[in-house]
């Protein structure tokens, strides 16, 4: 493609501007401070995240990128509880996290539906752990089933879902818990680019219409514009924050914008800060191929008289 | 095509059904021929007419070189001579022969009046493997899930049980006989030492299999320990762990034979020593097929149980 004139990924027309103005008064819902993760290793200490401060708001939409080895994963795993942290803070509300918990929510990657479980019950796991009865937690699951248009495979189970769907009773299962912060990690890169599309859709559909805050992890840098208000751009050995983007594509968002010049010129933006021009895999200096011509000479695919 | 379709093509229903019947009919086709073709193999001669070989009488077996040489020489003499058929030997008995006997078994009266009819016998036998089964899976099953989910458990218990484990059960018959006396007490004994040690081992290690994602994502959905172990570690284990008890349950049936032997002779060993001791082969080979018909079908009823158990595992084959 010809490199086109785009605006800066900094210009924000009016109507983006006063929405970010609105949104930074917003109360605080997860705060990041110095946060910093060591894994041990019998041979050297690796550190995966080093000194991270973050702040997201109510309601907010956050997409993490970065390059492979940025501690993306490790990021979304110690905000979920599910890995300690070596130092520093993550208080949600204001409150220090202390192993998971139903109050930060999480879709995996991989499908993780329970598949002894019909999607209703699979919903109403956390309700009926958190002490629901069973009428009300049944009652409360449908309704989120509904929300992500599966009211018809509600007794169904997880192995007659396509993938897109299980996703969608991940996100309604991890929903249902109320819980003040969703943590999506890559949820949509095992699906199909059409898929995925969809998905992309259905999930600003259920943010707009519910009060909760989404981290959502993805190395899909189109996804990232599409979906984010700000993307957390990471970089690699050690993570740290490289720049917070504060997307200029006005909401709602729909699949046209994916060619306005404020969507080309973030792209471009996080596409610079995650390969920069110059760059080499730090991870394997000198891989490259070695092209050898295999074919006649004068047979050539790119000219065809 | 993927890989495994190819290596693993489905089959349809009906190839299936085909396939299961031929794999017991070309054992049954091979036996048959064998039996009723003669000189297939056939190293015996059954004396239809003694002639004057003076050993020789009706019915009576003999290798088929001695009989042609009695023969020859009975023809040199230019005295009558003998007349054979060629048969298998008598640890070989035909199919028809052990067919008939499978159903005589069953009507003939016990020869003495202490004795027990041949369905009072394998009842005796299925009392055993039941009960040595049932008692190894009540300790066995908790400790093996334990042992998988926590490490402290299986820290504590792995290497002695790896150790114990090696130890041949029939070498604890004495000792279960001077401990639990002649009757059914140490045979079920045998039975849940040969199976114990093994099941705890491998359900721990099935429960150490379950995919650490559901149990993050239970985690991540407000489970603690205990509501982890029952809603998720069991559960999610479920229908592997049924798998393990029927291809144990199996096992202890091998078992039965050695256990069976131990004390007082009973169930369908005694049976088949007793027939085995009046050179009834046929009724030998008979038994032996009726624990492999008990076992086989009780492992169907098995599958089929569990088919109604995890409704959600339908889609694959619980084989």
């Amino acid at each position: 493609m010809n490199k086109l004139d785009l605006p800066s990924y900094l210009d924000q027309s009016d109507e983006v501007k006063a929405r970010f103005d609105k949104l930074k008064q917003r109360p605080v819902i997860l705060n990041i401070k110095n946060l910093t993760k060591i894994f041990e290793t019998p041979t050297d200490d690796v550190v995966a995240l080093k000194a991270l401060n973050f702040k997201t708001y109510r309601r907010e939409f956050v997409c993490v990128i970065g390059p492979s080895g940025c501690g993306k994963s490790t990021l979304i795993r110690t905000l979920a509880g599910l890995e300690t942290k070596t130092s520093g803070q993550v208080l949600l509300d204001g409150n220090e996290i202390d192993g998971p918990g139903p109050d930060r929510g999480m879709v995996f990657q991989g499908y993780t539906l329970f598949p002894w479980l019909s999607v209703k019950r699979n919903v109403m796991f956390g309700l009926e752990i958190a002490g629901h009865g069973k009428g009300p937690a049944e009652e409360d699951a449908l309704q989120w089933i509904d929300l992500v248009g599966l009211d018809k495979f509600a007794d169904a189970y997880p192995h007659q879902l396509s993938g897109g769907m299980k996703q969608r009773v991940a996100i309604a299962r991890a929903l249902a818990n109320k819980p003040r912060i969703l943590l999506m990690d890559e949820p949509f890169g095992a699906l199909d680019s059409q898929t995925r599309a969809k998905m992309q859709s259905y999930l600003l559909d259920i943010w707009r219409n519910i009060d909760v805050t989404i981290l959502f992890i993805t190395h899909d840098l189109d996804e990232a514009v599409y979906l984010a208000d700000r993307v957390l751009v990471l970089k690699a050995n050690p993570g740290e924050v490289q720049e917070i983007v504060e997307v200029p594509v006005p909401r709602p968002r729909n699949p046209e914008q994916f060619l306005s010049p404020e969507f080309l010129a973030t792209k471009a933006r996080l596409e610079e800060l995650i390969h920069p021009a110059d760059s080499e895999d730090p991870e394997l200096p000198g891989d490259h191929m070695n092209m050898m011509n295999m074919v006649p000479v004068d047979d050539d695919v790119d000219h065809v008289e | 095509m993927s890989a495994s379709s190819i290596l693993r093509r489905k089959l349809k229903q009906y190839q299936n059904f085909i396939l299961a019947t031929l794999s017991f009919i070309i054992p049954l086709t091979v036996w048959s021929i064998v039996s009723y073709v003669p000189y297939v193999w056939h190293p015996k001669v059954e004396i239809t007419v003694p002639g004057d070989v003076s050993y020789f009488s009706e019915g009576l077996l003999v290798d088929r070189e001695i009989f042609e040489r009695e023969k020859a020489n009975v023809l040199a003499e230019g005295k009558a001579i003998p007349e054979g058929l060629p048969a298998n030997p008598i640890y070989f008995p035909a199919p028809d022969e052990v067919a008939s006997a499978f159903y005589t078994a069953f009507v003939t009266e016990p020869t003495r009046r202490n004795e027990k009819w041949l369905h009072e016998s394998l009842w005796d036998s299925i009392k055993v493997i039941f009960w040595g089964f049932v008692i190894s899976s009540i300790f066995g099953v908790p400790l093996g899930v334990l042992m998988g989910t926590y490490r402290i458990f299986s820290k504590l218990n792995e290497p002695f049980i790896e150790f114990f484990r090696y130890l041949p059960a029939p070498a604890f018959g004495a000792l279960a006989v001077a401990i639990l006396g002649i009757h059914q007490g140490p045979k079920i004994a045998i039975i849940f030492i040969g199976t114990f040690f093994q099941q705890v081992l491998v359900i721990a290690n099935t429960t150490r299999k379950l995919d650490p994602m559901l149990v993050e994502a239970a985690l991540t959905l407000g489970a603690k320990r205990t509501s982890l172990l029952f809603k998720v570690v069991l559960p999610g284990i479920s229908t592997n762990l049924f798998r393990d008890l029927r291809i144990l349950l199996g096992w202890a049936w091998t078992y039965l034979i050695v256990a069976e032997l131990i004390g007082s002779s009973s169930g369908i060993t005694w049976f088949i020593t007793q027939q085995a001791r009046y050179k009834n082969f046929d009724n030998v080979y008979a038994a032996i097929m009726m624990i492999g018909i008990i076992g086989l079908s009780s492992d169907i009823i098995l599958r089929l149980i569990g088919k109604h158990l995890f409704p959600w595992e339908q889609h694959k084959s619980l084989s």
